[in-house]
């Protein structure tokens, strides 16, 4: 059994607590920052920072909101990256958990092909050509302990399990979340091991919110089943 | 708070008013989304759009500084629906009480009012009461003396039109928020309110909350689960700092500072030990004697005896009407009437307001001890920016603690609950805790005093004997603040043996024989043991939260005051599925109640002699909706404050509040609508920072995420000065001026205000010039004012008056 995240939006409150928590287990530096005129910081996902919350301030049918997206590797079930590197010891799949796992070996092969293979715009590479993203706290995880980002989050919105727990989870609360909001979905639930839970437009959360980079003239399923199998093929009758 | 954190899940709708629990207390939300999730609703109000407003199901905002017109028109709102829980109001609340006939208001002005000492005497601030003292009443509530009809006259001037012009809040939202709100008025149904520094850091700031207080008297909200008053406090010890009065008015245990006039303890302890004639009113208080004297006991041990009136002449006087609180503190050393200052775990060069005023008058000084975590803006004030450290004479002592988790003792929370904290890491370098500091500190003074020195008796009598193998033991202290029997005590048949621990307050007595550091804090830690060590999950048998062996919470480890509240005159609770106490027939169930005495009524309905009560704290043991003892009034009034955009104030002829305290040196400039400074200002927290920022500024993963100072702007302002989001900005006041990064966003917009077209801008106050190591992300108290609350004197930081100019 896989596991994955179970990511409620509507629960998160921003305080970036999973942010500074993931820098703090992997021990990543800090970013050089200045005040872009958001709270929104670093600015971007980099080798040295793999949690970024998204913060952005819409007008949804003449209302005012500001939504909050935590975003990280979906670690997909089958991950295009992977595939795209073709090297084992350097982009892996856990068998155990399901973590798609980069290593030090990534460097040397083609960075910017990998990137450009990952359908959520995830990974970075150093200065040298090492690629780095969401480990899902593996090391943590292998040890029983949730990852740090679920560990610290205060109000619900992270949650970390089994696979099969965390679906059944994400859709008894999308059922309760849709009462208020019709629009709301689980992001992608089928391809990969972090299910959003969003109330409004993926695209209004960020660019990536939903797997994007479709070549030209393709739909966007269509990308979806050329870029991964879903992961009902890996895990079916749960979904 | 009256109730605490976990409660909060409890309620059935929330108001986040005064504070911005998402970024500021971002644990709370856990139990705010917990009681959405449960179908309760999220009210909040705020000048800005936060990540509060965020999560809320209504939000709406309104003016910094106008919130009792936001809540007086929701009084009065409740009064005309008849919204109220009029069981509740008529059974538990001074509602019905009459008012003496000399009391009166008029135009912004209550009676007794002398302008040229900017005080009341509050002498007509009274009831009319029977011959035995006890308030005249009328139960049928129409007497138009009675405190309700009162009320209504007061805030029959508080309608939405004129709610709206002073508030800015669209009518149509100040009604959702009032029905919605007022809903809870049912019985059955709680509402919380949830406020911080924003309702308290007002020249009203006091009748900010006494007029939530009313509200939620007026709907039944009062002592049940998921009600209450809750402030939530800014640092995880505050709560403790107050309790064991780190202020200057009250002694340990919300005890009073004695003035020049109480000349001697008979004469203290008269003054502020109430008397009722009513034997159905528990007033506690009558038992302060017994508190003030285990109390000196505590501080002299046997060097205090009845003779020398167990020490009471060695403690220090405040002169009559003169404060000593930070604000004056730092107004006299400005004035150079202070010589030397101990910045204990403090920060003033950027946490007071009109930190420029604060940072010249330490160079008054001829020294400063600093002790904190880091060299900070004051420690290092001498060589900060404008600075020229060949002309300053004050001598810096830097002494270094360590941190709270280097070392043991207990913190109490919001929610009152005491908890114990064991050693993590050992403190580094020489650093040392606070306890050993202070200990050493004392044992010095003793020394030099036993020489010489003028009036050295408190010194030399004062009880000094915390350590255990030469370093300073929190147990000791703990057990101190619990307090001893120091001799055989026999209470109701059972004796209590000389040198045992005291194990609830109701034992304290006022003849020596016993001792306490803080009689609230008595039973806290007993024979049993350590009760704020301890860990129990098993919640209480009404399963609401209260978890009753987790930790220890003050009074008596009552988790929800006021809990006699929450029940019938019958002792059943008023709301079956979320009780908090019971009656079943011979004891008290669930919470600890508020005193043992039976209920109110027997079961046939006829009064119980025995019953009390349930605010027992009060004198008369009524909830006070009039509430005669606060210096600005008996009601609420709205007040513009000291910096404001209006000419006048729209809802009386008194534009400030008439007692708020203003101070008169070259560096207490103000401005009130002055083209100058054209735009409201605000001051607020960032999840990310931590109060100055001391500890998270130097913190890179902190200063990542909010790496500058910045100020806050609506996109019709941006447009206005021509401002783009992300440039560097200039604010500044009357008093100075910051450099700040534009936010230019749609979470701020103009209000309108009486046909004005108001514009604010908020700042947070988390930065200072020595971290980062540009030095130029400057603490906004530069801008804030000089005055504050006439009743507690913090400081007006939240509303006051700006410009923004570009570059």
């Amino acid at each position: 059994m896989s596991k994955s995240f179970f990511i409620d939006t509507t629960l998160c409150t921003a305080c970036r607590g999973c942010q500074v928590a993931c820098k703090q287990w992997h021990n990543l530096p800090a970013e050089n920052t200045t005040n872009r005129g958001t709270f929104e910081n670093p600015p971007d996902l980099s080798f040295d920072t793999y949690k970024v919350v998204r913060m952005r301030e819409q007008v949804i049918d003449g209302k005012f909101a500001w939504l909050f997206f935590p975003e990280q590797c979906r670690h997909c079930a089958d991950p295009p990256c992977r595939d795209t590197a073709g090297e084992p010891s350097a982009i892996f799949k856990d068998e155990a958990t399901g973590a798609v796992i980069f290593t030090a070996n990534t460097k040397g092969l083609d960075a910017d092909e990998i990137i450009a293979s990952c359908p959520y715009n995830i990974p970075r590479k150093s200065e040298d050509g090492t690629l780095a993203k969401c480990d899902m706290c593996i090391d943590r995880v292998h040890n029983g302990l949730l990852p740090a980002c679920v560990q610290t989050c205060p109000t619900g919105a992270m949650n970390f399990g089994d696979r099969e727990k965390m679906v059944s989870l994400a859709r008894q609360r999308l059922d309760i979340v849709k009462k208020a909001y019709p629009k709301a979905q689980l992001v992608d639930v089928e391809y990969v091991e972090v299910i959003y839970l969003i109330t409004y437009q993926p695209e209004l959360y960020h660019k990536n919110v939903i797997a994007m980079n479709a070549p030209a003239g393709m739909t966007r399923q269509m990308a979806l089943r050329k870029m991964f199998r879903p992961m009902t093929s890996i895990a079916s009758g749960i979904l | 708070m009256t109730n605490h954190w976990i409660d909060l899940k409890n309620s059935d709708c929330i108001l986040i008013m005064g504070s911005n629990a998402a970024e500021n207390h971002p644990i709370s939300f856990k139990y705010v989304t917990e009681a959405q999730r449960k179908g309760a609703k999220l009210i909040n109000v705020d000048p800005r759009f936060t990540r509060t407003s965020a999560k809320a199901d209504i939000y709406t905002a309104l003016r910094s500084g106008t919130d009792i017109a936001f809540l007086g028109g929701m009084i009065k709102y409740i009064l005309d629906n008849r919204l109220y829980d009029e069981e509740y109001m008529k059974a538990y609340t001074n509602a019905s009480a009459l008012v003496n006939p000399a009391f009166d208001f008029k135009d912004g002005l209550f009676s007794g009012y002398d302008a040229a000492n900017r005080k009341y005497d509050k002498s007509t601030w009274s009831f009319q009461a029977d011959e035995k003292g006890v308030p005249k009443t009328d139960p049928s509530l129409q007497d138009a003396r009675c405190v309700l009809q009162l009320l209504k006259k007061h805030y029959s001037r508080y309608d939405l039109k004129l709610v709206s012009e002073i508030t800015g809040t669209p009518e149509a939202d100040l009604l959702t928020v009032y029905k919605t709100y007022s809903a809870t008025g049912e019985k059955g149904k709680a509402g919380t309110i949830m406020y911080a520094m924003g309702w308290t850091q007002h020249t009203v700031g006091v009748q900010n909350i006494r007029t939530m207080s009313i509200i939620q008297l007026l709907l039944g909200n009062m002592g049940v689960a998921g009600g209450g008053v809750n402030a939530l406090r800014g640092e995880s010890n505050v709560q403790g700092s107050t309790d064991q009065a780190l202020l200057w008015h009250i002694w340990p245990g919300y005890l009073k500072s004695p003035k020049a006039s109480d000349t001697s303890l008979a004469v203290y302890n008269e003054k502020y030990t109430p008397k009722s004639g009513d034997p159905r009113s528990a007033n506690w208080w009558q038992n302060y004697p017994k508190y003030s004297v285990s109390l000196l006991k505590s501080f002299f041990g046997e060097n205090a005896n009845k003779e020398n009136e167990f020490g009471y002449n060695w403690l220090p006087k405040t002169d009559e009407g003169k404060s000593y609180s930070w604000l004056d503190i730092f107004d006299e050393m400005y004035k150079g009437n202070i010589k030397g200052f101990f910045a204990w775990g403090q920060n003033p060069a950027c946490s007071g307001t009109n930190a420029g005023k604060n940072r010249e008058a330490m160079k008054k000084l001829d020294w400063m001890v600093n002790a904190n975590l880091f060299d900070n803006e004051t420690g290092s004030f001498w060589r900060g920016p404008g600075m020229d450290p060949s002309k300053i004479k004050t001598e810096v002592f830097m002494l270094p603690a360590c941190v709270s988790v280097e070392k043991e003792g207990s913190v109490s929370n919001s929610g009152r609950w005491m908890q114990w904290r064991y050693q993590g890491p050992k403190p580094l370098g020489n650093s040392l805790p606070d306890g050993d500091i202070i200990m050493e500190l004392g044992h010095r003074l003793k020394q030099i005093y036993k020489e010489e020195g003028k009036f050295p008796e408190p010194i030399r009598n004062l009880k000094w004997d915390y350590l255990t193998d030469g370093k300073y033991d929190p147990h000791k202290i703990a057990k101190q603040i619990n307090g001893y029997f120091l001799q055989d005590v026999t209470i109701k048949d059972q004796t209590y043996k000389k040198g045992t621990l005291v194990p609830a307050f109701a034992m304290l007595q006022a003849d020596g024989s016993t001792s306490c550091g803080n009689w609230i804090y008595c039973n806290s830690y007993t024979e049993k043991g350590n009760m704020s060590a301890r860990r129990g999950k098993q919640d209480a048998p009404n399963n609401i939260g209260l978890y009753p062996e987790f930790a220890w919470c003050w009074p008596v480890n009552r988790r929800i005051i006021y809990n006699r509240a929450s029940v019938d005159p019958k002792g059943q609770p008023r709301n079956d599925k979320r009780w908090v106490i019971r009656w079943n027939g011979e004891k008290w169930e669930g919470d600890v109640p508020d005193g043992p005495w039976p209920p109110m009524e027997l079961p046939d309905g006829k009064p119980n002699p025995e019953g009390r009560y349930p605010f027992i704290m009060q004198k008369h043991g009524f909830g006070a909706i009039f509430g005669p003892g606060l210096a600005d009034g008996p009601f609420p009034e709205h007040y513009e404050p000291l910096e404001c955009p209006v000419e006048k104030n729209y809802m009386n002829s008194q534009r400030m509040n008439p007692v708020a305290p203003v101070y008169g040196t070259d560096a207490d400039a103000h401005a009130t609508c002055d083209p100058r400074f054209p735009y409201v200002g605000t001051t607020y927290r960032v999840t990310e920072h931590w109060q100055t920022g001391l500890m998270t500024r130097p913190q890179p993963w902190l200063l990542e995420l909010q790496p500058q100072m910045f100020v806050e702007m609506s996109e019709e302002l941006g447009t206005l000065k021509g401002i783009q989001n992300g440039e560097r900005v200039t604010v500044k006041s009357a008093r100075g001026s910051v450099q700040c990064t534009a936010i230019v966003t749609k979470r701020f917009k103009p209000f309108n205000i009486g046909g004005l077209t108001i514009h604010e801008v908020g700042m947070p106050w988390h930065y200072g010039w020595r971290w980062p190591e540009s030095g130029t992300e400057e603490s906004v108290n530069l801008l804030t004012p000089p005055t504050g609350d006439p009743n507690t004197r913090i400081p007006e930081t939240k509303a006051f008056m700006v410009n923004v100019v570009k570059g």
